[in-house]
């Protein structure tokens, strides 16, 4: 290990490079959970992860890059929800209103399975203390103004994640 | 086995990763040292996780059991 300070407390940096609702998951799930074991966690938003710091999360399904996404029913029988319904990318693409459909029903089967929603999760990690850094490059390209995402997090730069990624234990790009 | 008396009861059933472990740093932060929590989960994931946070947050896991169909632990507040 080449932490600068060898007691301080294990450090998780992870990147958060995509904007949709499957993606939103893991960033801030990993976070919460090495937050609730004691961590120094860090996320830099960059790219469509950034969106993740609006104050209203808008996060949708997207089906495209999962091919033959398995969608379940919220409802019905046991049995009926159980069912796998392999759906074709062609067909997930190509389908208008497909990816609210998907979006209302993985939120409604999160919701059966108590799992928890992403602004429960991201308010979790704010109110842990989670280092939210919001990639200024990204904002600049997409012309986002810093009153477009949450106090909480800060904006800063590769090198503002990378210097406090240089002592994370575990870094992930997500 | 002895019977552990606990200060206070965190039912998280129902709940999915990550919140027991949330919900169980929450608690714990509010109980004085030496003090014990009982944790109820439904999750299946759920003691494989305590262990991890009790190794990671150095809080004694003292008990982990099942119970009809529901984890219970039982964690001592160390720090």
């Amino acid at each position: 290990m080449s932490k600068s300070d060898p007691n301080a407390r294990k450090r998780l940096a992870l990147i958060a490079s995509k904007g949709t609702l499957e993606w939103a998951y893991p960033p801030f799930i990993l976070a919460s959970a090495a937050g609730a074991m004691g961590w120094d966690v860090g996320i830099f938003f960059t790219f469509f992860g950034l969106t993740l710091l609006k104050p209203k999360l808008t996060t949708q399904v997207s089906p495209l890059g999962n091919p033959a996404m398995p969608m379940k029913m919220p409802f019905g029988p046991d049995g009926f929800q159980n069912i796998n319904w392999p759906i074709p990318n062609l067909l997930m693409a190509n389908v208008p209103g497909f990816e609210g459909l998907a979006t209302t029903l993985m939120k409604q089967t999160f919701k059966n399975k108590g799992v928890a929603t992403i602004d429960e999760l991201r308010d979790m990690c704010v109110e842990m203390d989670v280092r939210l850094i919001g990639c200024q490059m990204t904002m600049d390209v997409f012309g986002f103004k810093r009153e477009d995402f949450i106090k909480e997090c800060e904006i800063g730069g590769a090198a503002t994640f990378l210097e406090y990624a240089s002592e994370a234990d575990v870094q992930l790009f997500i | 086995m002895d019977v552990l008396k606990e200060d206070q009861v965190l039912d998280c059933s129902g709940m999915l990763c990550p919140m027991p472990v949330v919900k169980a740093s929450k608690a714990i932060k509010t109980m004085e040292v030496g003090q014990i929590l009982k944790m109820i989960a439904t999750d299946p994931g759920a003691p494989p996780d305590m262990e991890a946070w009790s190794r990671q947050t150095g809080n004694e896991l003292l008990r982990s059991m099942q119970e009809d169909g529901k984890f219970i632990f039982f964690i001592r507040r160390m720090k």
